[in-house]
């Protein structure tokens, strides 16, 4: 557990010193402050016409969604680069388990992604200033959950494929596609099978977060496609990492 | 402290390493010599945890390599050949890192310790990205020696190094030797001969030759030699040096320098220089030659490097 935290530490720091960091920092903060001054625009104009209060939600859905496009860029270095740069081989005569070179990894694109998702919550105390009276605090803790969920999966899942390349780009290319296939096209065929549509939105990256925990909602079979995704991810990292030692 | 026996290692069809065994003592520096692509640094990485070999068993310090390879990583620092550090990291906090993966006590004062040890506690806050190549090679060194390492492996210690530096690393690798176990890979024959007990001298994956230095520069010419030179022309200095006895091989070099052997174990050099002078010349050199490392391979491998 220490090396792993260890691990994490060096790459959290990491991140900033890299403007790679920054950049995915402000692609997602810029356009999520943007439209939050939006929605509360739209909302105090229709709420002139007796329109509806403004969503906390509309923030961590594109939030996620954004992480779609972003996440592969925090993920696309963390291994490949150490096997490119040599350093693997520090690590891997260093007294660390594969599994928690790995996990450490993650966490630290976790704890980067937790950095700046706290900055985010800006919004919903702002809203609930001007709401009345006040938003609903327990579909902000549910849709964070979820958000939290959701970035797990695909940092580990980024993280695993990250370990099966030495080139950055083509890790990051994999991650797109595979979070491109996950989140946009797996759930398109549902309606026209006459069976099993519902198993195709059940495995849509999309599903469990847009539908029911951005919507106040926690499932049960969510919570486990999303922590059955980020073990798959570090499983599959330390299995690359395994198969590398014996290459 | 190491002891390795029948190890082999295949990379695809590949043989890199074949049936390789040897041990090393505590209190040893055993040298590893051969040319690139001998199986020197598979033979290190299998060592040091990095890779499991497809046959035969390793021991480093107590642990076998494949079935408690974290225990073998724990007592075992290494300075691997291509010295991997992370670049964009500040020399101190790199080490920092090593060093709590490692679950250091006081790492702090350890860190600080260890890069006296190397001469780099003035380039601590600098990124490594910004050293030198003999600079990246002493923080590797520094990485290596961090916890106290009962088995020292290191692949090709002093490439990189300026000569003052090598002369500090050596003297280094040298006190450490003395009560742990350092198995050092080099393809300099001199490096071998002034810092190992031992040299193991390996060729296709092969060992070809284990010995000390001496014993196997004496078994393989059976002789030594030596040149002389003289001040001022030395048209019959060859025909002076015939007329000692048990000189062999004698041959004037086209600058008007002569080389002589001897049979090893028998010291002709005071009997060459009182005939040199008695013949009226003033003597400006007498002084052995070293056999290289590639006059040593030619000898071990035989025909088959004489092809080339």
């Amino acid at each position: 557990m220490r090396n792993i935290w260890t691990i994490a530490k060096r790459e959290y720091d990491n991140y900033f010193n890299s403007p790679l960091a920054y950049v995915v920092a402000l692609a997602i903060l810029l356009p999520l402050g943007i439209y939050f001054a939006l929605i509360m625009w739209v909302s105090a104009e229709q709420a002139f016409y007796g329109g509806g209060a403004p969503e906390s939600t509309a923030i961590t859905w594109l939030f996620v969604f954004l992480m779609v496009f972003l996440s592969p860029a925090l993920t696309m270095r963390l291994l490949s680069d150490e096997a490119r740069m040599g350093t693997l081989e520090l690590m891997l005569t260093a007294p660390v388990r594969d599994f928690e070179l790995v996990t450490g990894k993650w966490l630290g694109a976790m704890m980067f992604i937790l950095s700046v998702a706290l900055v985010t919550l800006i919004y919903p105390i702002i809203m609930n200033n001007f709401v009345s009276p006040g938003i609903d605090w327990k579909l902000v803790i549910s849709s964070y959950i979820g958000l939290i969920l959701v970035c797990s999966a695909m940092l580990a899942l980024g993280v695993g494929i990250s370990a099966i390349f030495t080139n950055q780009f083509a890790a990051f290319f994999v991650t797109l596609g595979l979070f491109f296939f996950l989140w946009f096209m797996i759930g398109l065929p549902a309606n026209l099978l006459p069976t099993g549509g519902d198993v195709l939105n059940y495995l849509s990256l999309s599903t469990h977060f847009s539908q029911n925990m951005n919507n106040g909602s926690m499932t049960l079979g969510g919570i486990a496609y999303y922590l059955s995704l980020t073990a798959l991810g570090l499983f599959t990292g330390t299995t690359a990492i395994e198969i590398r030692r014996w290459r | 402290m190491i002891k390795v026996s029948g190890l082999t290692k295949d990379y695809g069809a590949r043989r890199a390493i074949h049936n390789l065994s040897f041990d090393a003592q505590q209190g040893e520096i055993v040298g590893f010599l051969g040319p690139n692509g001998a199986g020197k640094t598979t033979t290190m990485r299998i060592l040091t945890g990095y890779m499991p070999p497809s046959d035969g068993e390793a021991i480093v310090a107590g642990y076998d390599v494949v079935e408690e390879s974290l225990e073998v990583r724990k007592r075992v620092g290494y300075l691997p050949e291509t010295v991997p550090l992370y670049q964009d990291m500040v020399v101190f906090d790199y080490l920092k890192f090593m060093g709590d993966l490692r679950h250091i006590p006081n790492v702090d004062s350890r860190v600080n310790e260890v890069l006296d040890m190397v001469g780099l506690l003035n380039r601590a806050d600098g990124y490594i990205g910004n050293l030198s190549k003999g600079m990246k090679q002493r923080v590797g060194l520094a990485q290596a020696l961090l916890h106290r390492p009962e088995v020292l492996i290191l692949d090709e210690p002093t490439i990189g190094l300026d000569p003052g530096q090598v002369v500090e690393v050596r003297q280094l690798i040298r006190d450490i030797g003395r009560e742990r176990t350092v198995l050092l890979s080099t393809h300099l024959l001199y490096e071998a001969q002034n810092l190992c007990d031992r040299v193991l001298i390996i060729n296709k994956g092969k060992i070809v030759a284990e010995d000390t230095t001496e014993n196997l520069q004496a078994r393989l010419i059976g002789a030594e030699r030596v040149i002389v030179r003289v001040r001022g022309e030395a048209d019959e200095l060859a025909d002076t040096i015939k007329q000692v006895k048990g000189v062999r091989k004698v041959e004037t070099q086209d600058d008007g320098a002569v080389e002589f052997e001897f049979a090893s174990g028998k010291d002709l050099r005071p009997e060459v220089a009182k005939q040199v002078i008695k013949d009226g010349y003033d003597l400006l050199e007498l002084r052995p030659l070293g056999m290289s490392l590639e006059d040593i391979f030619l000898e071990l491998t035989g025909n088959e490097a004489k092809k080339k």
